[in-house]
């Protein structure tokens, strides 16, 4: 079974993020880009399928700017078979990013998608809904553990009062929570060998997809800063500002 | 324009969330509501909500388990008669409406937190450390809200019509197996007025019992860090933070807890933030409005019989 993994070049999550002075966006030039979190799990858990002999072949995608290919170059060392980059400067939005994902499953053919839930970026937590849904494929949104058995997924999602397990028919579409897994770290030697697998580039327009965005950011500003308060000097203290002060209690 | 809201419902009532989303609703236009799956009461839970003018029922057991699959077909199909389609940005709205956009060839909005006009949406990105305002060129809206940003709607006063949707077959891709949730005799965390998280400092789960004394008194909700959860002391749906849950209490006490971004983003918009921390330097005190610096060891039973004064 070949399995299929988007995955995204954002800002570093340990990165303090700084709003443009001008309200564009973020400020992304000369800061430290990483593999989105959410899909470092995605790979590690194709990759573990692969090495259990459930999976054959591993294929990373990446859209974006031609630096994604570094990203690609991360989830080939991580233990990816081969890369795709979808080359463009153009913004991309879930839709779009998805369209072209159908088009590169219908390619591909993979038994299985993985990625992660959300992109630490824009939080949307859409793609791998509406990739599902444009093919017509079952989806396990925020999966913290996936069994393949007797021809079908079983996923336990994570959902606001503790887990679920779904039943999937595949193909199959799964999003990776932070508890599938702990993804490994490349060695050096494997970081040396992902240098030699084969990235392929293509253009939105070789899928045949418009991707102009639907959603046109108007502006982007700071949250409003929330004011430190008063440093108490005991508990008595602290409940009587409760019930007098603040009337919380 | 009318509006189409998904409701979560349990047991015959409407969960809280679900209400603001329909507080949202309310701003954009006229409100019909979807009840799917065979929870007996939950109409007529919809139908008292003020606001609603119309229940739309689907009741199938195909809906009972809230299958993003059978869910979004459902949508799909009805989506024709509205301008904006919304759900509160739970597990089943994050699930099921991007789904139903891509069906309608429409990119979603997720987590709105205001409402600027019929086209126009304040969501937050980058854990909530900066806000993007959002003009959407798509016809029709598939939207998620962000349930702390609006004051939910109440759950009597409402007297809407209720009407059964037309039956359409369901993809059959996808069944429930099973379910594991925690029980708790406490609220919610996205329902609580008080909630009493913990953090690393809390130092294992066995103290985590610690806190529920406290979170009885206060009638609070108890949640946790992403540290705690992920040193294994509870379970991660007590998770608050951007990779957990979003919660805006009257009051929020953290207790050993650091502050790090990431659990800020999901407690920040709380009215009153209390924190015990032995370290006064901690990030936590820089968003709280009351801090107190001690061990919380000894300061947690003092705060309970304080309380109890």
């Amino acid at each position: 079974m070949k399995i299929l993994v988007p995955i995204k070049r954002v800002v570093d999550y340990n990165v303090k993020i700084r709003v443009k002075s001008d309200g564009t966006g973020v400020e992304t030039a000369g800061v430290k880009m990483s593999m989105n979190p959410f899909d470092e799990i995605a790979i590690e858990e194709a990759v573990r399928l692969k090495e259990k002999g459930v999976a054959s072949e591993i294929i990373a995608v990446s859209m974006g700017v031609a630096a994604c290919a570094e990203t690609i170059r991360t989830a080939l060392a991580m233990g990816a078979d081969r890369g795709v980059l979808v080359e463009t400067d153009a913004e991309l939005q879930p839709l779009a990013v998805a369209k072209m994902l159908q088009v590169l499953v219908t390619r591909e053919q993979p038994g299985l998608v993985i990625m992660g839930k959300q992109a630490i970026d824009d939080d949307m937590n859409a793609t791998g809904q509406m990739l599902a849904a444009l093919l017509g494929w079952s989806q396990g949104t925020f999966a913290s553990k996936i069994v393949l058995e007797d021809g079908a997924a079983f996923v336990t999602r994570e959902i606001d009062g503790g887990l679920e397990t779904v039943k999937l028919s595949l193909p199959t579409i799964i999003t990776a929570d932070l508890r599938l897994n702990e993804p490994r770290y490349a060695s050096l030697p494997n970081i040396m060998k992902a240098r030699k697998k084969p990235i392929e580039t293509i253009k939105p327009a070789d899928l045949g997809v418009d991707p102009a965005p639907r959603l046109t950011i108007v502006s982007v500003a700071e949250p409003p800063k929330r004011q430190a308060g008063v440093k108490v000097g005991s508990v008595a203290e602290l409940v009587a500002k409760l019930k007098l002060e603040a009337k919380v209690i | 324009m009318t509006v189409l809201v998904l409701l979560d419902h349990e047991a015959g009532s409407i969960k809280q969330p679900s209400r603001s989303a329909v507080a949202a609703a309310t701003k954009l236009g006229d409100v019909h509501v979807l009840i799917a799956g065979t929870d007996a009461g939950a109409a007529a839970a919809a139908a008292a909500l003020p606001g609603v003018s119309k229940v739309i029922t689907a009741t199938d057991k195909a809906f009972d388990h809230a299958l993003a699959e059978p869910l979004a077909a459902l949508l799909v199909g009805l989506a024709g008669d509205y301008t904006h389609l919304l759900a509160a940005s739970t597990a089943i709205g994050k699930n099921v409406m991007p789904r139903v956009a891509a069906l309608l060839d429409v990119q979603p909005i997720s987590d709105v937190s205001a409402i600027i006009d019929a086209d126009t949406f304040v969501r937050p990105i980058y854990a909530g450390n900066a806000l993007a305002t959002v003009k959407s060129s798509d016809a029709k809206k598939v939207i998620t809200v962000r349930a702390a940003s609006f004051d939910p709607v109440a759950t009597t006063g409402g007297s809407a019509a209720l009407e059964g949707a037309a039956i359409i077959a369901l993809p059959d891709i996808a069944w429930f197996v099973s379910a594991e949730l925690s029980r708790s005799e406490r609220p919610e965390l996205t329902a609580a007025r008080v909630v009493v998280s913990g953090g690393r400092g809390m130092q294992n789960g066995e103290n985590f019992k610690l806190l529920e004394p406290l979170a009885d008194k206060l009638g609070a909700a108890v949640g946790a860090s992403r540290a705690a959860v992920d040193a294994g002391f509870v379970p991660n749906d007590y998770q608050v933070g951007q990779t957990g849950k979003i919660v805006a209490p009257d009051l929020y006490i953290a207790i050993g807890i650091s502050g790090a971004i990431q659990h800020l983003a999901g407690m920040k918009d709380s009215k009153v933030i209390v924190a015990i921390n032995k370290d006064e330097d901690a990030p936590i005190f820089q968003v709280a409005d009351y801090g107190l610096v001690a061990d919380l060891f000894t300061a947690l039973p003092e705060l309970e019989a304080e309380l109890s004064k």
